[in-house]
């Protein structure tokens, strides 16, 4: 209890260890929600499957089992490593190391485009309140917000997408011969093939998705900032900096900005999940192959492996960004002790 | 900041002072507050009067025929039959005979989206409706009685476990599977929201009620013998009414959002069910060509949702003091004092 980096340590140790239980829980209610959507799998994984050999089949796969023993040997399984593979036998570690950069780009690329728009959207809005200038943000970041993300997505896609030119499927355009990924990180990639063309062709894939996923989440970041700025501004603090005669950027970014930041960190940690989730649709219309596009396939098919593999990578996605949301709100605000 | 300077230049000098009156009631005084900041800001107005038009509206188009109904056949208030009045005017763009166009098998587009304004509006609010009870519930024991070491806490901490197993799968996915899982209907899609949607306000009502906890005045309660149920009845509940009723009213936008956008993925529903995520699934396969049809569905539920947006977003500012503070000096400067 308190602030020094050993109190830190002991507050993310704490919380990391939570997360054991939590992924238990996860993985518990995702096993019995799909061996309950598809209790006979074998006809759905093998369509061509005889009615002579089911059996083998469910007994290759263990389905024969009771469910808390097929739950327990998964965990031990996954302890032990082993993410488990589709029923050809592909296994599902490296699908999702394949996939999971891909979104982790997206999502972070549309973070960074929120944070550098949203908040001084917000800082403006807060300043000139209940004039034009709140009007036009407010209008604008809840046009976003009121925006479903399919309908965002198609909207950017197919129309502005031809219309100035930007590339609104894949991570690539079909490189050939195919350039190595070995970060699966698509800009990076590009930028490790040495070659500028393919640095530009993944920059240019990039944008539109990671535009549609910013600015559909936007107003999160621009509204928190906004009702925050609205309690700091008639601060007396922030009346001194005036007086002492700084600049009027300086005054509200610097001085009045940062006590605000507080609340539009810890809104913009939780809604992680939120964001994760728009990725689902996002990838699915930008045929980004990321994560959420692994997801849905999984999902479809009925592929229980896969499935489980991406429950665990979006639980700890979301349990890391609200880890990173309270640590970040503790190095912000001084008065917080970690506990 | 222009705002300071008028305030500044107004206080005592250019509005002479008023003798101070007593307001007529309460509640008299807070209807003229609250209608006095709606004028300031037009935007909230705006949000307001959408809210309450749609909303009679979509009680209007299940009202006029069931009334009507009893005395001859039915008076629908939309122009053409939404799901059976097929014409052969198939993709039209709108006309003074179709408002909104029609659709690829010549169905009247502006009555489909009105009749869909009922089943999405009251989807949006029954679904948070149910998540605000049931979390909102949750929320406050977690939040109360969260002591440790005894049976309240123990209780508080498996709920707190349980919200964030739920609050860690992101909802689309859950509600997707969970979809998957009871057959791929209205219904169902319906049951699948209400099971997820309650973990968000758990977490605002417990983050509310520990920070009301922590006031002066409820240990003064406490002190003066106050029980723990009037605690929570007279000072909890109370004080928990605005933040609820904030996020409640921007919920509902999101629910319709989120309802629409699985039974758009999902593509669960018969195509001929006037909702709007449906329809703009059905219709994305005629969409740069024939745009009409998805870009008015669009349009349905972004008014819609924008409506509760701009409501709730304007009513924190209103229901939250500091803020109405700053908000009447940016409405009417000469009103401050």
């Amino acid at each position: 209890m308190g602030r020094s980096p050993s109190d830190l340590l002991i507050f993310i140790g704490k919380r990391l260890a939570l997360l054991v239980p939590t992924l238990i829980g996860v993985l518990a209610i995702t096993f019995v929600l799909s061996i309950v959507a598809a209790p006979d799998p074998c006809q759905l994984w093998f369509p061509k499957i005889k009615p002579a050999q089911v059996p083998g089949c469910v007994s290759r796969f263990g389905l024969d089992q009771p469910i808390p023993i097929r739950f327990i040997d998964y965990l031990a399984q996954l302890a032990a490593g082993n993410w488990g593979t589709t029923p050809a036998g592909v296994p599902v570690l490296p699908q999702i190391a394949q996939y999971a950069p891909e979104t982790i780009e997206l999502v972070l690329t549309a973070l960074i485009l929120m944070v550098v728009v949203g908040i001084p959207l917000g800082v403006i809005a807060a300043n000139h309140s209940g004039r034009l200038a709140d009007h036009l943000v407010r209008i604008f970041y809840l046009s976003g917000w009121a925006m479903p993300t399919y309908v965002g997505a198609l909207l950017l896609a197919l129309l502005l997408g031809p219309a100035i030119g930007l590339p609104y499927q894949g991570d690539f355009s079909n490189p050939n011969p195919p350039i190595p990924q070995p970060t699966h990180f698509s800009v990076i990639d590009g930028l490790l093939s040495g070659q500028p063309y393919y640095f530009g062709d993944a920059l240019a894939h990039l944008a539109l998705p990671a535009f549609a996923l910013a600015f559909l989440n936007l107003g999160i970041a621009t509204r928190m900032t906004r009702s925050s700025m609205l309690e700091t501004l008639p601060m007396d603090y922030v009346k001194t900096a005036r007086m002492k005669g700084l600049s009027e950027f300086w005054v509200l970014y610097k001085h009045a900005l940062r006590n605000s930041l507080i609340t539009t960190t810890t809104v913009l940690g939780v809604t992680g999940g939120q964001l994760l989730a728009s990725t689902v649709v996002i990838e699915e219309i930008f045929n980004w192959p990321g994560i959420g596009e692994y997801a849905f396939s999984a999902l479809r098919q009925n592929y229980f492996a896969p499935i489980y593999g991406t429950v665990i990578v979006f639980a700890v996605g979301v349990v890391l960004a609200n880890l990173v949301a309270d640590v970040m709100y503790g190095v912000l605000d001084p008065r917080v002790e970690w506990r | 900041m222009a705002g300071d300077a008028r305030a500044a230049g107004d206080e005592g000098e250019t509005v002479p002072p008023r003798a101070p009156r007593r307001p007529r009631s309460h509640a008299w005084s807070a209807v003229r507050e609250t209608l006095s900041i709606l004028r300031a800001n037009p935007l909230t107005f705006l949000g307001f009067l959408l809210v309450t038009g749609l909303t009679v509206l979509a009680l209007l188009v299940e009202l006029v025929p069931a009334v009507t109904g009893l005395y001859g056949p039915p008076v629908h208030l939309y122009p053409y039959d939404p799901v059976a009045g097929f014409t052969t005017n198939l993709l039209q763009p709108p006309s003074s005979a179709h408002w909104l166009g029609t659709d690829q098998v010549g169905l009247d587009l502006f009555s489909r989206a009105l009749a869909a304004l009922p089943i999405d509006l009251s989807i949006g609010f029954a679904i948070s409706g149910f998540g605000l009870l049931v979390g909102g519930a949750l929320g406050l024991v977690a939040g109360y009685w969260d002591r440790p070491w005894t049976l309240g806490g123990a209780l508080s901490t498996t709920i707190l476990r349980f919200t964030d197993i739920f609050l860690s799968i992101p909802t689309l996915l859950l509600a997707l599977a969970i979809v998957t899982v009871l057959g791929r209907g209205y219904v169902q899609t319906i049951l699948a929201l209400m099971i997820t949607w309650w973990p968000y306000y758990v977490r605002l009502v417990r983050g509310e009620v520990l920070s009301i906890k922590a006031q002066p005045y409820i240990a003064a309660a406490r002190a003066a013998g106050v029980t723990d149920g009037g605690i929570v009845r007279r000072h909890v509940l109370r004080n928990l009414i605005e933040p609820v009723v904030v996020y409640y009213t921007m919920d509902v936008g999101t629910v319709i959002v989120v309802f629409s956008t699985i039974s758009f993925i999902g593509a669960t529903f018969p195509p001929t069910l006037p909702e709007w995520g449906t329809m703009v699934e059905t219709y994305a396969d005629f969409f740069p060509g024939a745009p009409w049809p998805v870009l008015s569905m669009s349009l349905a539920i972004i008014v819609t949702v924008l409506a509760f947006s701009l409501l709730g977003d304007g009513l924190r500012d209103i229901l939250d003091p500091r803020s109405r503070r700053v908000l009447a000096q940016a409405g009417s400067a000469t009103e401050t004092a």
